[in-house]
């Protein structure tokens, strides 16, 4: 019934038409960010660049100081990788736990999870920054790390507990009657049947903290350590008017995210998609 | 292993929260329950609380009642920034379901080049909203590509400044976060037409339904609950919205594209007035939550329906 007729193909050029003036605004990044300052003022966005001017992007990777794109590419890494390496081992623990315990105390707290997903996190700023502040946390990688952890375990308790709920317990007997400890049990026949999960929480998680502005501007704001975002928006402050310039800056912040899509783009997906079952 | 072995028919039911095998330990729960608590739940509690004072960050604040709230509703210019926040909540919300919904029902099969044009539609909802939104500042700017698209197609009578100008600034903004947000709606469009059997259409073109009878008989019923998912992601990312607007224009001019998130930035981390700030916060919370079950309510699937 659903044949590739002429009318398919009429619909098939619009659509590419479609889709690429809805790319448009990437590809004049792309050609803006190897101009020269005098040909960008003077060529149509459109127009590629005669001599792509690869100097751009050494200038703005080799800017020292505040500006330093590759200390805020670093200081992104270590934030969303230790974030990560703790959400999932804290998430995927708490949700196994919850959804084996037969305890009352369980259930409950799995609604405590899920009630702090739809919890704004705009009220919780002002006080969590002071009681960071109090401790010591504001101003170091560690202390943001923490405060990530507590705003995206909700969601991947809630995505871990939904996948794991419908699981039989034939393997972790299995692990278990073998002798193997909870932990061991947990290690090597819990965790890796929950790989599909981590997958989907590590991109969803990984993607919003990579790109995060808000929270590493408050916690982080005038410390040695700012994020990729943070360092961007100083730099393209800075730069009055220099388009060529803040496109290649912008370019550089898109290259890992455009690596990591290319690989996990269905993944990604579907992840984005999963809200959909419950 | 030392197990003793029973009879399986004497083998007494094991009491409520003892099993015979511990699969885990109760306090690995601990650590994920005690962030939650103190990021979330204190903090919320907290915030709450300083909405009523005059904390301005450091040293001693006293509690003032509902001072905050009585000033936030007597200034027209926060009235005008509440008005603002619930725009680009409902822009978002409305925009990225059309629009997704369109690229979905487009691209949902029958093309060949589907993968990679819905990888591109996909795309910028990856990409840093910062980084994107310096993309199209230069689309907007005076001498930027929108102003030089319309010199060349004669229309030179609408050129104008579009972030500086008080009538245009918020829909620039509203532009870039629906480009940027179509994407999620379109991939939950897209898992909810992917579980409509196609035997379904199949026997509702048979029955001679025309096309428009087939979305709102067959296609339609089945896409509510992702209606319900996208309309209230949107919602909730346009309620929050933060780096487009201090990109693009900055909350300006005069305030004329400033959000409620913006501005307690602005009143608690840039000028001190913490507990102003919590208050508007407060403000925002409650709005979020509203708007959340009023949605929750409307989508909810009907019996009957």
């Amino acid at each position: 019934m659903f044949r590739y007729t002429p009318l398919t193909f009429v619909r098939e050029i619009i659509m590419i038409l479609v889709t690429a003036i809805f790319a448009l605004p990437l590809y004049i990044l792309l050609v803006g960010s190897m101009k020269t300052t005098a040909e960008f003022r003077s060529t149509s966005p459109l127009a590629l660049p005669t001599d792509p001017q690869w100097s751009n992007f050494l200038e703005v990777i080799t800017t020292t100081g505040r500006n330093s794109i590759v200390a805020g590419f670093m200081n992104s890494l270590i934030l969303t990788v230790g974030s990560l390496v703790v959400i999932i081992l804290l998430g995927s623990f708490c949700a196994y736990v919850i959804v084996r315990s037969t305890r009352r105390w369980a259930r409950a707290s799995f609604y405590l999870f899920l009630v702090a997903i739809i919890l704004p996190t705009q009220l919780g700023i002002v006080p969590l920054y002071v009681g960071a502040r109090a401790v010591g946390l504001t101003g170091s990688l560690i202390g943001l790390i923490i405060i990530y952890s507590g705003m995206f375990l909700p969601l991947c308790v809630f995505l871990y507990a939904s996948f794991f709920r419908g699981h039989p317990r034939d393997y972790e007997e299995a692990a278990a009657i073998d002798g193997a400890g909870p932990f061991r049990t947990y290690w090597h026949s819990v965790l890796p049947l929950m790989a599909p999960v981590t997958g989907t929480v590590a991109i969803l998680a990984g993607v919003a903290i990579w790109n995060d502005f808000f929270t590493p501007l408050i916690f982080l704001g005038g410390t040695n350590y700012p994020t990729l975002p943070v360092v961007m928006y100083q730099y393209v402050g800075n730069l009055v008017a220099e388009w060529n310039k803040i496109f290649a800056v912008v370019v550089i912040a898109f290259i890992p995210v455009m690596i990591f899509f290319i690989f996990t783009q269905r993944r990604l997906m579907q992840g984005f998609s999963g809200g959909v079952k419950s | 292993m030392q197990r003793r072995t029973r009879p399986r028919a004497t083998t007494p039911e094991p009491r409520a929260g003892r099993p015979l095998i511990a699969f885990g330990r109760w306090w690995w729960a601990g650590p994920a329950l005690l962030a939650v608590l103190l990021v979330q739940y204190a903090a919320t509690l907290a915030g709450t609380f300083f909405a009523f004072t005059d904390y301005s960050g450091v040293g001693t604040f006293t509690l003032t009642g509902l001072d905050n709230f009585v000033a936030i509703f007597q200034d027209p210019s926060v009235l005008g920034v509440i008005g603002n926040t619930l725009l680009y909540a409902v822009a978002q919300m409305v925009g990225t379901t059309i629009l997704g919904l369109a690229f979905a029902l487009a691209l949902h099969r029958g093309l060949k080049s589907r993968y990679v044009l819905r990888a591109i539609v996909f795309l910028p909802i990856a990409l840093s909203p910062l980084a994107v939104s310096y993309v199209w500042k230069f689309v907007f700017e005076y001498d930027g590509l929108l102003n030089q698209a319309l010199g060349a197609l004669g229309l030179e009578q609408f050129q104008r400044t579009w972030l500086g100008d008080p009538e245009t600034a918020i829909w620039t903004v509203v532009t870039v976060i629906i480009w940027q947000g179509v994407g999620i709606s379109m991939v939950i469009f897209l898992a909810g037409l992917s579980r409509i059997p196609a035997e379904l259409e199949e026997a509702a073109s048979l029955d001679r339904a025309n096309l428009w009878q087939r979305f709102r008989y067959v296609t339609l019923p089945a896409l509510r609950p992702s209606v319900t998912v996208a309309t209230m992601l949107s919602l909730i990312f346009g309620l929050r919205l933060f780096d487009p607007i201090l990109a693009l224009t900055g909350g300006g001019p005069v305030s004329s594209s400033k959000n409620l998130a913006l501005l307690v930035y602005e009143q608690a981390f840039t000028q001190g007035n913490f507990g102003y700030g919590a208050a508007l916060s407060l403000i925002l919370t409650v709005i979020i939550l509203i708007f959340a079950i009023i949605q929750q309510l409307i989508t909810r699937e009907r019996p009957g329906d």
